[in-house]
């Protein structure tokens, strides 16, 4: 599986470099519903990282119900269910925007090219799939 | 079972006049990995000789396994794994003899594990020790220390000098062992991004005192660099600002390295006029420099000292 986009001397904490790779995979599907996560023992040879931190990663994973673990069988991706309230999850989604578009000005970019960016990135990412049907 | 199998209590060591460590205390949890970090004679080496009872504190005491350290008992020594850079091996010995003193002298020797090692390390065994490359020496001691299953392994810089290919083997050695349950693993290394992929905790240590003791995730991700930038020369940097470890002013920049800074930097940028104020993430390399430095004075602000 080469969804793994770990960096150790990033600034980014390892834990959370793991966490942000399955939900990139999982929001672009190259990792879909019920696929099976490799264990903490086989991801921690695979990657050459401290097993403590995988296995932190994939607390987290599953305490934001990315994914479940089934005792002897592994960890999956869930099907995706939002605990968050709506305008909470708008709340935080206008942030993490906003943060971005700053990001935009600064470094010189037209109106035109960030909605041409963004318009590239949204193809990539799927919004319905995994839904849980109402 | 102790839940802390590695305790330092106020050590202080002294070499004559010489204040080799000041007051350090520090515990590593079971079945974690610390790194102790320091430059070369912040007193990483004296701590480890006093944690295996190899050299009496002057003041303040080490626990190892719940044991004073000082006067540790022969049986103790059977689960203490210890690997040091250059560690002497008796030289004229074949690496198959010096596997049978070691099996002599550890009631816990486990004969299959050492084969293991030595086999997956492609270790001659009919070979003398002193016709071994540097990289196999300090694989035969590796393979050595763990073949008694210790349940603390110290390594002092057990990278230094290896090509990169073995430095990978011993890491993966390492998350073999802490995949085992219970053990636990203090090291140091001067090699920071194999630190970055194998350590829970990190310690680092200047001139003998403790600058830092905390999670690895703690510390980057509460710690930012700030570049303030000016429209024309850059002020002094703030006085008093919270949390504050470093600061530099190249002519129209403020860099400041402060802990916890997403309140109190922007408002002290707009303070002193700045036209813009960003945050950046920083390695482990960049925060040890940021510690370590010259004119970095001891008792800046660390994360993880509200847990002390």
């Amino acid at each position: 599986m080469v969804i793994w986009r770990v960096d150790p001397p990033d600034g980014e904490p390892v834990f959370a470099q793991i966490v942000h790779s399955v939900k990139r995979a999982v929001a672009t599907g190259r990792l879909k519903i019920g696929d099976r996560l490799p264990s903490v023992r086989e991801l921690a040879r695979e990657l050459v990282i401290n097993p403590n931190t995988i296995a932190k990663a994939f607390r987290a994973l599953e305490a934001e119900g990315v994914t479940v673990s089934r005792r002897g069988a592994g960890t999956f991706v869930a099907e995706r269910r939002v605990v968050v309230r709506a305008d909470e999850r708008r709340r935080r989604f206008r942030a993490a925007l906003e943060s971005v578009l700053a990001d935009a000005v600064h470094l010189g970019l037209s109106e035109p090219e960030v909605r041409k960016l963004f318009d590239a990135a949204l193809k990539r990412f799927r919004f319905d799939e995994g839904k849980r049907e109402k | 079972m102790t839940s802390h199998p590695i305790e330092f209590d106020k050590l202080t060591v002294y070499y004559g006049a010489l204040k080799a460590l000041d007051t350090l205390s520090l515990n590593v949890r079971e079945g974690s990995i610390h790194a102790l970090l320091g430059r070369n004679g912040a007193g990483k080496t004296t701590a480890l000789r006093c944690l295996l009872g190899l050299l009496e504190p002057t003041r303040g005491s080490v626990r190892i396994l719940g044991h004073a350290a000082a006067s540790m008992p022969p049986t103790l020594r059977n689960r203490i794994g210890y690997v040091s850079e250059g560690q002497k091996l008796v030289g004229w010995m074949k690496v198959n003899d010096i596997v049978a003193f070691q099996r002599a002298t550890f009631d816990t020797f486990d004969d299959d594990l050492c084969a293991r090692y030595l086999k997956r390390l492609n270790l001659p065994r009919d070979r003398r020790v002193h016709k071994l490359s540097r990289g196999m020496r300090a694989q035969l001691a590796l393979a050595l220390a763990l073949a008694p299953h210790p349940e603390v392994v110290v390594m002092d810089d057990p990278g230094m000098g290896l090509d990169a290919v073995v430095r990978r083997e011993f890491l993966e050695v390492m998350i073999d062992l802490i995949q085992e349950e219970g053990r636990t693993l203090l090291f140091t290394s001067h090699i920071l991004h194999d630190v970055e992929r194998m350590c829970d905790t990190i310690s680092i240590i200047h001139a003998g005192t403790l600058r830092v003791n905390a999670e690895l995730d703690t510390v980057k991700e509460r710690i930012r660099r700030w570049r303030l930038v000016f429209d024309g020369d850059a002020p002094a940097p703030p006085e008093g600002l919270p949390g504050l470890v470093r600061a530099r002013r190249r002519r129209n920049e403020l860099l400041l390295t402060v802990v916890d800074g997403d309140a109190g930097v922007p408002a002290a940028a707009t303070r002193l006029g700045a036209a813009s104020c960003e945050p950046e993430r920083l390695s482990l390399e960049d925060l040890f420099i940021e510690y370590t430095a010259e004119g970095v004075a001891a008792g800046r602000p660390a994360p993880g000292d509200e847990a002390a």
